[in-house]
């Protein structure tokens, strides 16, 4: 398994007329062919910037890829292609679906002729062909009656239908690198687990490497190999699934997991929060932007933005409590957790 | 256990259809029945469309119903007059899903908050309507000083507590909370449900907490029902619900729902639902989930199932548990 994509030191910024947003500020990751990467954090985290950068999305102005950023797929630079090579790579080499299927479809279009544009406008086939390769994707994205479904619009469908058709799509171009931003946030839990399920089989069929972005752990635990934790612009955490569920090192992978109520959590048990809120990212913190809300956090955090750690199997952590000095070894979060119950 | 536990709403084979055209009518709300005891918190799950939320809001009156009764400390909801509504309004509140659109972007937080204690006249002067705002204000996590603010300087958490202050300026009884945490990124989500917790223990709420995260609502509630296209189809206590559910759609909503263990979800079983909800304005006969259901037989698609208790206070409607009672 050889890495698809490699991200090195990304910096995105959007010019606002209240200054600069830093949306992503230096992060860099590979991702595995083959494989599902899934990057979690809370809104503003930068995680859809992220994507819309791999998708060559971002506007210029008001965004901005600051110099030295480097986006390399299959080990060319995809942020210094053309214009007509983006064309190119949008859709046959990279495919995005997106949280919102009924404001990302074309609502003039009928789904057949939505699915033959993306097929017609990379490979050169005859129509009927592209038609039959249409049926073909509406087929393996599990839409019943696919033949009737050429015909029909968007309004037509329900949300997952639509994500589906959204899906068939995306796939229709063959690629090898499909982005799904929060595909099933708008769906109900018994249509996301379809579209989930849906995911994992088109995966296993045909390969394709999946970059899931989400705030939903449960998602994630579902479906992904490797995950991400971003936070204010800036990668916490980043390991293969069960390091980041089972052995997670940084204080906001700890509170992440622990704010989202379980089942086996009691009845009316004080959940964890995480007091404040992010980061102003016109003008973030000089340290670690999760000082300000972490608990252990010491004075260098504040003063001076975190080495980043690696562990054994590439589990990487950028906080200082895994500096050798920070007087910390082996950290159990779990243990000095807050006492159960409320007070008063 | 049952016994002296009051009564505070009883809701009885409550309707609500909305009309489309002169033949057809969205069945939003089908034949429910169901009470709130006094001092706890019912959960209310279902996808989306499955008519929790017009359920909600007929119960408190803000909907006429169609048909049935909703009886609050033995009045009915909906033939209430005049000084009789205003009472009744003191009572019960309501905290809303969409923290930006339902506070007045026109209004000071102080404004915002007073509202209704001026309508029910419960301050007597300019000085204590300010002590009282800035109290709530502390008690929901708020700096007193944000009185003097306009709603669009704060965050989705602080404008739902804000939203919170409003409801509790008035001293309610009954709190309906719609999807109130739906729109709140998972930490703040934390944050506004210790607060709610803490604050209903506080002043002994009664709560209605309609939602469509099942984990969150296990969390919070006491009993917890599961709506399924205008239905109820099973109402239990929550750990109850939780850990036995019996209606084939808790059971498939049950598994349906992600867990954060990579580990647990490989090797847990679960139940895939086939297809989607049908529409509320023509509704499969019998009962409502039968073209969904793996174990529907003939009589499911020919008669709805009525409510049945199958435990002590664990309701069911379904067929499947016909001839075991």
């Amino acid at each position: 398994m050889g890495k698809i994509i490699e991200i090195k030191d990304l910096r995105v910024s959007y010019h606002t007329y209240a200054g600069e947003v830093q949306s992503v500020r230096g992060i860099s990751f590979d991702i595995n062919k083959g494989k599902t990467i899934a990057i979690v954090g809370e809104s503003g985290c930068g995680k859809s910037v992220t994507a819309k950068t791999l998708m060559g999305l971002i506007q210029t102005p008001p965004g901005e890829i600051k110099e030295g950023s480097q986006v390399l797929m299959d080990g060319k630079d995809i942020l210094k292609q053309s214009e007509k090579e983006w064309e190119k790579y949008r859709g046959a080499t990279c495919s995005m679906i997106f949280q919102d299927a009924l404001s990302s479809l074309n609502p003039t279009m009928n789904i057949g002729n939505q699915i033959m544009e993306n097929i017609t406008n990379h490979y050169t086939v005859s129509k009927t062909e592209a038609k039959k390769e249409a049926l073909r994707m509406l087929e393996l994205v599990g839409i019943p009656d696919p033949v009737a479904c050429l015909k029909k619009y968007p309004h037509e469908l329900s949300g997952g239908m639509r994500q589906r058709v959204m899906i068939a799509i995306a796939l229709a171009g063959k690629p090898q690198v499909l982005i799904a931003d929060e595909p099933t946030t708008a769906l109900d839990v018994t249509i996301q687990a379809q579209i989930i399920d849906l995911m994992k089989d088109i995966q296993k069929k045909l390969g394709t490497t999946i970059i899931l972005i989400t705030h939903d752990l449960g998602v994630v635990a579902n479906i992904a190999d490797g995950v991400v934790v971003m936070y204010s612009g800036k990668i916490m955490e980043k390991g293969s699934a069960e390091e980041i569920f089972y052995e997670h090192k940084h204080p906001y992978t700890w509170s992440l997991l622990n704010a989202a109520p379980n089942l086996e959590l009691g009845y009316k048990q004080k959940l964890l929060s995480i007091e404040g809120t992010p980061p102003d990212l016109i003008n973030p913190p000089k340290g670690c932007p999760f000082a300000a809300r972490c608990k252990y956090c010491m004075n260098i955090c504040v003063d001076e933005v975190p080495e980043e750690y690696e562990f054994e199997t590439g589990h990487k952590v950028s906080c200082w409590l895994y500096h050798p000095e920070s007087g910390y070894n082996n950290i159990d979060f779990g243990s000095d957790s807050e006492e159960a119950g409320y007070e008063g | 256990m049952k016994d002296n536990r009051k009564v505070l709403m009883e809701v009885k084979n409550l309707k609500k259809y909305f009309r489309i055209d002169s033949k057809r009518s969205l069945k939003a709300v089908d034949n429910v029945s169901f009470e709130i005891y006094e001092g706890e918190t019912l959960g209310i799950v279902g996808e989306s469309g499955c008519g929790k939320t017009t359920c909600g809001r007929t119960c408190i009156g803000v909907y006429d119903k169609t048909d049935g009764q909703v009886l609050y400390k033995g009045k009915d909801v909906h033939a209430m007059k005049g000084s009789e509504i205003k009472e009744f309004t003191k009572h019960v509140q309501m905290i809303f899903q969409d923290p930006y659109s339902s506070l007045d972007p026109r209004l000071k937080v102080h404004d915002i908050i007073a509202e209704g204690m001026q309508i029910h006249k419960l301050v007597a002067s300019k000085e204590e309507e300010m002590k009282v705002v800035q109290d709530l204000l502390k008690q929901v996590g708020l700096n007193p000083e944000h009185a003097s603010r306009y709603v669009h300087e704060f965050s989705g958490g602080q404008r739902q507590r804000i939203g919170i202050a409003r409801a509790l300026a008035v001293n309610p009884e009954f709190l309906l909370c719609d999807e109130p945490i739906s729109a709140l990124d998972v930490s703040v989500q934390a944050q506004v449900i210790n607060l709610l917790v803490k604050l209903q223990k506080e002043r002994n709420l009664t709560c209605m907490f309609i939602a469509h995260d099942l984990s969150m609502v296990k969390h919070i509630s006491d009993r917890v029902g599961v709506m399924y296209l205008g239905n109820m189809v099973e109402l239990a206590d929550s750990d109850e619900l939780y850990e036995e559910p019996l209606h084939p759609y808790t059971k498939a909503l049950l598994s349906a729902i992600p867990i954060p263990d990579p580990e647990v979800e490989r090797e847990r079983q679960q139940i895939r639902l086939e297809g989607e909800v049908p529409s509320p304005v023509n509704p499969p006969e019998g009962c409502r989930f039968c073209n969904r259901c793996p174990y529907a037989t003939s009589v499911c698609s020919e008669k709805t199932p009525a409510m049945k208790e199958m435990r002590d206070g664990h309701f069911v409607a379904c067929h499947i548990y016909d001839e075991k009672k």
